[in-house]
């Protein structure tokens, strides 16, 4: 018995998301409410830096001594050039803030403020229904739609009306297919191979876009783009795996939302496109683990084919000697173009 | 070893790792330790099992289906003790590589000092120094608070100060990281290890305690400004580890109790089991040499009479750090271990998918020879890296090149699964250029970390299974120091076997030659270098030396150190594959 990793593609799912602030804040939506992607669930302030005065040091004091003079306590708001301690003497030493905040510490002599306050709004990123409260953090959303999931995304999230620029599933997309009609839309490519498609997709800007592979070069400017990025399939140059291709580009025109979260193997976190659809009772969720089994769908995840989806026509028994010279546990398999190849079970993943 | 001294305890090792789960079974047969079998599963430390116990269960249950044997019963737990119907075992022990590499910075006062024994220290275990804090930071308090803030770290390594010296400075040091904490939510805060100067403990605990995750303390890592002595506190950094693990992965917990406590950190049994290595056979020829790379980490343990020294590179590992290779060599520089004509871009797009899929595995020819190109780099580069913490009274022949070890023990999944005895020795030989006579042997089944964890339960038990054959040697390698044009003569080597015959090599510069030498048989080696040529005797030394076989018999290196790879492509993948036919393709 083989366990198998799953790859969502599927039509129709319940999908259950959580979205939650990065730090302690306060959450706007409520229980059981409607949200869109666009909506505030959540907030938050956070001080991006932070300003250390040694009192003690600066007045030559005893951090005892020095603590008797400070004049601020925990929570103050401080003024630029407040005075948070003066020495004694005829010309005393005065200690002041450099910058408007907030008291954050204050003992043995030291005091510590933190400034540049920023606000942070958490966005729902996908339309459903609040299913869950999580306090001081965030929401946890449910919805009924069509599942993609990808390899990688670069970190951002938002929602848009499909359009599908790839006639093929390795069509290259490049800047001069991009027009102004295109702009807030989610673009479905094949790949990109240059950062001028990037930089044109920025500056339009686009929603989002949809990409089975990119040239790892690059990633690094991929990052920086404002506009979520999700590769279905890998990097280099390969076609979208047919089973994304198929199931993306019937739903064109409709809403999608990107969710390009950074792949963590560890939390499950995965980028993915989620396709929000009208249902009558909910769908089934997703299965997470299967067991390898004649007759299911599955990706290679190596070559040879790598990417290609194809059919688990009998499992192996014992281990198989590939060409590399390794041995491992295999499965035959039948790609769509009809052909027969003998894959490890480890280079495989279930289509579900 | 009379049976009589054999407690008869079955054992069962597991160990964790990035891609897979091996659990290993030890028992007693006619009277001494044997490994019997070994079944294995991917591991299941990432999503959506979240859950490291159910790799275990299921690379148990696979070892079940291996022996016949039962281990776990209905409810999948382990049965232990042994039971009277045969089902069940006597001990269990595990070891832990699995999981993100800890994000750890270390604070101390000089660089070149303190600092440099942190990071050391750090490179005991499975951690990335994300960045350090000295004495001579420019950064002022607030900007390290506000990097530390931006961090996170897992843990926070301080170091600084000889015993009973600078204290002052020390406070200053730990301000920032009291300060971070403090406004971290609870559950972020980072774990710290303080190993500086003792008389600051209690002012440590004072500043920190309330603020971290876990305090922990060590003996210092600097008494005396020239004597560093890493080994406790590279303890105590092992009980720290254990404790973070347990908070990120399920499952780590339910194994501690199976194990009654013996769980330790892969990389830290390995250089348990190296330590007492060094201890039983190192000293003759050298230093003893311990090699492991997988998904998770490239470990080098060594072994010298002065001392022992361990590092552990989870940037040189094989899985999903694979991608942070590029930020140490090129592509250019990993190509250059291809036999095959291989596009820059090709390579490119195998690290960063491989990186996607860790457990995955070369099925093609071009893949394989693609997979051997990185771990060839990764190990080469693992190896220089390891290569600046040796003992400076360590032998070396040359300045630069490796002090001389006997015998170098290999495993690891990239290791362990070369297709063929001549891949593995050949790989092994291009990446870490040992010098001299030594011999190599390799850990099929990964055993040398699973006997280090062992070893505390069961003091008799490695010292059988290691006697026992459960290790592959591959051979006796004889590595030339020394320049000489190609094809001219560098080794004259005789083999004189037991039974009297004898076979003869010369060995022309930049090429390989093999005696054949069955596993279990001894031989007399002698060895005439030319043109100043260093085999281990000296420059332009030969002498006679014992030798045993192994699977690739006894392979003169001839090809000098450091192995210098023709610039010319096609002349340099010519010559690849001629070496790769004279191991055995």
């Amino acid at each position: 018995m083989a366990l198998a990793h799953v790859h969502h593609i599927l039509p129709l799912t319940t999908i259950v998301r959580e979205r939650v602030l990065p730090v302690k804040g306060k959450v706007l939506a409520r229980l059981n409410q409607r949200v869109s992607p666009t909506d505030v669930v959540a907030e938050a302030t956070w001080s991006r830096e932070h300003i250390f005065l040694d009192v003690s040091r600066t007045l030559n004091l005893s951090p005892d001594a020095a603590d008797k003079l400070i004049r601020c306590k925990v929570n103050d708001r401080l003024a630029a050039g407040a005075v948070i301690a003066s020495g004694r003497g005829l010309i005393p030493k005065i200690v002041k803030t450099p910058v408007e905040g907030r008291v954050v510490a204050a003992g043995g002599g030291q005091v510590l403020i933190e400034s540049g306050e920023s606000r942070m709004e958490l966005r729902a990123g996908i339309s459903g229904n609040v299913v869950n409260i999580i306090p001081d953090r965030g929401v946890v959303i449910q919805t009924a739609g069509a599942l993609i999931q990808g390899v990688w995304g670069n970190g951002r999230v938002d929602t848009g009306v499909m359009i599908n620029l790839a006639e093929k599933p390795d069509a290259i997309l490049n800047a001069k297919r991009l027009d102004v009609s295109m702009r807030g839309s989610v673009i479905i490519a094949g790949q990109v191979r240059d950062a001028e498609t990037l930089q044109a997709a920025a500056e339009l800007p686009v929603r989002g876009l949809i990409l089975a592979c990119l040239f790892p070069s690059l990633l690094p400017m991929a990052r920086d783009m404002r506009y979520p990025i999700v590769l279905t399939d890998g990097f280099g140059a390969m076609p979208m795996n047919s089973a994304a291709y198929k199931l993306i580009t019937t739903n064109v025109k409709r809403e999608a939302t990107l969710n390009a979260e950074t792949f963590d193997r560890y939390s499950g976190a995965r980028p993915e496109v989620i396709i929000p659809l009208p249902v009558s009772s909910e769908p089934a969720p997703p299965v997470d683990v299967e067991t390898f089994a004649a007759g299911q769908m599955v990706r290679l995840r190596r070559p040879p084919a790598v990417g290609m989806i194809g059919t688990i026509t009998s499992l192996q028994s014992g281990l198989t000697t590939f060409p590399s010279g390794l041995r491992a546990a295999a499965a035959n398999i039948k790609l769509e173009n009809g052909e027969q190849l003998l894959v490890p079970l480890v280079n495989l993943e279930v289509v579900g | 070893m009379p049976a009589s001294l054999v407690e008869g305890d079955s054992l069962l090792a597991v160990d964790i790792g990035g891609a897979n789960t091996r659990a290993v079974l030890f028992d007693v047969v006619e009277g001494t330790y044997r490994f019997l079998a070994s079944g294995s599963a991917p591991s299941t430390a990432e999503a959506p099992f979240k859950d490291v116990s159910e790799g275990v269960r299921n690379a148990l249950e696979n070892l079940q289906m291996v022996t016949g044997r039962t281990f776990l019963g209905a409810d999948r737990k382990l049965i232990t003790p042994a039971q009277a119907d045969g089902s069940g075992v006597d001990a269990f022990v595990c070891t832990l590589s699995a999981g993100p590499a800890l994000k750890t910075v270390i604070v101390g006062l000089l660089s070149d000092v303190s600092l440099e024994s942190a990071r050391r220290l750090a490179e005991t275990t499975y951690t990335r120094v994300v960045d350090s804090f000295g004495l001579n930071d420019h950064r002022k308090p607030d900007m390290q608070i506000d990097t530390l803030l931006r961090l996170r770290p897992d843990v926070v390594i301080i170091t600084g100060g000889t015993d009973g010296g600078a204290s002052r400075s020390i406070h200053k040091m730990l301000e920032p990281t009291g300060l971070s904490s403090y406004l971290l939510a609870p559950e972020r805060r980072p774990a710290v290890l303080f190993a500086g100067n003792q008389k600051l403990d209690d002012e440590v605990k004072e500043l920190l305690g309330g603020v971290s995750s876990a305090l922990h303390f060590s003996p210092n890592v600097r008494p005396s400004l020239d004597t560093e002595d890493l080994e406790p506190a590279a303890r105590e950094l092992t009980s720290l580890y254990l404790e973070i693990r347990k908070r990120q992965l399920k499952g780590v917990d339910t194994l501690e109790s199976w194990a009654g406590g013996y769980v330790l950190p892969t990389a830290y049994a390995e250089g348990r089991m190296m330590r007492f290595l060094g201890q039983v056979y190192g000293g003759a020829r050298g230093g003893i040499l311990g090699i492991d790379i997988g998904a998770s980490a490239a470990v080098i343990a060594a072994g010298f009479r002065e001392r022992n020294s361990l590092g552990v590179y989870p940037h040189f590992g094989l899985g999903e750090n694979l991608p942070a290779l590029l930020q140490y060599t090129t592509l250019e520089n990993i190509l250059r271990w291809s036999p095959l004509d291989i596009a820059t871009g090709v390579l490119r797009d195998y690290i960063f998918q491989k990186s996607l899929y860790p457990s995955s595995i070369p099925a093609t020819k071009e893949d394989q020879v693609i997979a051997q190109a990185v771990t060839r780099e990764a190990l080469y580069l693992a190896m220089q890296t390891a290569k600046r913490d040796f003992p400076r009274s360590a032998r070396v022949p040359k300045p630069g090149l490796l002090p001389f070890f006997e015998p170098i023990i290999a495993g690891g999944g990239a290791l362990g699964d070369a297709p063929t005895p001549g891949q593995g020795l050949l790989l092994l030989l291009d990446a870490i250029q040992p010098v001299g006579v030594t011999t190599i042997i390799l850990d099929r089944n990964n055993l040398l970390p699973l006997l280090g964890a062992a070893a505390a339960r069961n003091s008799i038990l490695p010292v059988h299974v290691l006697e026992s054959g459960a290790f592959q040697s591959l051979g006796t390698v004889v590595s030339a120091v020394g320049n000489a044009s190609y094809g001219s003569l560098i080794v004259r080597a005789r083999l004189v076997y037991e039974n009297g015959t004898e076979a003869r090599a010369d060995v022309k510069y930049g090429s390989m030659e093999i005696l054949p030498l069955p596993v279990g048989q001894s031989a007399k080696l002698t060895l005439q270098p030319q043109r100043g040529a260093d085999v281990g005797f000296g420059s332009g030394r030969g002498g006679t030396t014992t030798v045993s076989g192994g699977a690739m018999g006894v392979v003169i290196d001839g090809r000098g150190r450091p192995l210098i790879l023709p610039d010319d492509p096609v002349r340099r993948r010519e010559l690849i594959k001629r070496w790769l036919w004279t191991v055995g393709g």
